[in-house]
């Protein structure tokens, strides 16, 4: 399983090994993806947030590069004009219905949607895409965090940390297109559901949408 | 979330207990379950799920993500009237959504719930393949075309005429009374 592979990224050779995935060996040689929903310990991607995108010589259309597993001598372009291209636009839907009001946010200055676009130049605005507004409830039942859903962007890290790390299963997706959200079962408020409150999907959150009441504002 | 009658939950138990006999309990067999649940009792109620999510080993929030993401899975009991409001492209283009909105209105429920006396439940469908008289409304599988919101109050007045006897008559008034004075 540990053969050694090399591949060029961006005209660096770097080296990995066998079964690995690309974006994977990227950041693990200072290569930044953008990424969300990738999870490492994950054989099976859901590749939901449409945000790695790389190209791959020989390959004509982009790839995810969280589930394409590098092979000996494979060129890989994590930028060029068509990359950042599809990026922006996954980017931007991802913004569409997200709460934008940064500075209140817990996670302002520690939130992925912010580095990704420090990384590749994007604005934290909506302009091209329609903005969708929607209402949801503001979950705070359990004792030392909260779940903000206008600020979740269903990448779900805290899914796999409630499933497989806590085993616990309180949380999952639910409904569909627009109206999907993570939940527990029947929608109920946190501190109601099997939820052992272990808030390692607290810490797993990429954004503000589970925080931790100690650091919220205003 | 409506309240379960006398009677219900016996009867959810044995029907989820019956359905989990007759298939081998594994993940995959989860959707033909919910299905055949779905079949005998008409809908998938709390109950049910949480019942199904323990019989097959499966996260509660598992069942309830899969129940909420197919559109054939109902989680409200059918009303003793379905109302079913056609939002195909020609009833969406003519104000099925107006016509949606009026109902709901009049019903005090949103679509894909059940009033909570089970007179009424309402339901959005895509295309009941008569396009030609949208806006379409199907009531109690009569199908009214041409659907616009004076025609909804008819529908109603003649839905509301189905009460039967003396203690329906007098909840009917009773909730209205008290939505006024709010």
């Amino acid at each position: 399983m540990s053969e050694e592979i090399t591949i060029t990224i961006d005209d660096g050779e770097i080296k990995t090994h066998h079964g690995e995935k690309i974006l994977w060996a990227a950041l693990e040689n200072d290569i930044y993806i953008p990424h969300l929903c990738a999870i490492k310990k994950e054989t099976r991607p859901n590749a939901s947030c449409r945000l790695c995108f790389v190209e791959i010589e020989g390959h004509e259309r982009p790839v995810t590069s969280c589930t394409r597993e590098v092979e000996e001598g494979m060129v890989v372009k994590t930028r060029s004009p068509r990359l950042d291209r599809l990026v922006k636009t996954g980017f931007e839907l991802l913004l569409s219905d997200h709460n934008l009001n940064c500075r209140e946010c817990p996670a302002n200055r520690n939130c992925a949607l912010q580095v990704i676009a420090k990384k590749r130049g994007f604005k934290l605005k909506r302009d091209r895409i329609k903005p969708i507004e929607r209402e949801f409830e503001l979950d705070d039942s359990p004792a030392e965090f909260a779940f903000d859903r206008s600020r979740c962007v269903l990448c779900g890290q805290c899914i796999w940390a409630d499933r497989v790390e806590a085993e616990v299963g309180a949380i999952g997706f639910s409904n569909r297109g627009l109206k999907r959200v993570v939940t527990t079962f029947n929608d109920l408020p946190l501190a109601d559901s099997i939820c052992t409150e272990c808030k390692l999907c607290v810490d797993v959150c990429p954004v503000g949408a589970l925080y931790y009441k100690k650091d919220q504002k205003a | 979330m409506l309240q379960l009658k006398e009677g219900e939950k016996e009867e959810i138990l044995a029907c989820v207990k019956e359905v989990l006999g007759e298939n081998s309990k594994t993940h995959e067999n989860l959707i033909p379950v919910l299905q055949q649940v779905q079949k005998k009792l008409g809908y998938l109620p709390v109950l049910a799920m949480e019942k199904i999510a323990e019989g097959l080993d499966v996260p509660a929030a598992d069942v309830f993500g899969l129940a909420t993401f197919y559109n054939q899975f109902r989680l409200n009991p059918p009303g003793k009237h379905e109302v079913k409001v056609c939002l195909g492209t020609a009833c969406y283009m003519t104000g099925g959504d107006i016509t949606l909105e009026s109902f709901e209105r009049r019903m005090e429920i949103k679509e894909s719930e059940t009033s909570p006396d089970r007179h009424y439940s309402l339901e959005r469908v895509a295309c009941v393949g008569c396009c030609s008289l949208a806006p379409v409304v199907v009531v109690d599988d009569q199908v009214e075309g041409k659907v616009t919101p004076t025609r909804v109050d008819g529908i109603m007045l003649e839905l509301e005429a189905d009460r039967d006897g003396p203690a329906g008559e007098e909840s009917g008034p009773k909730e209205g009374g008290n939505s006024e004075q709010d």
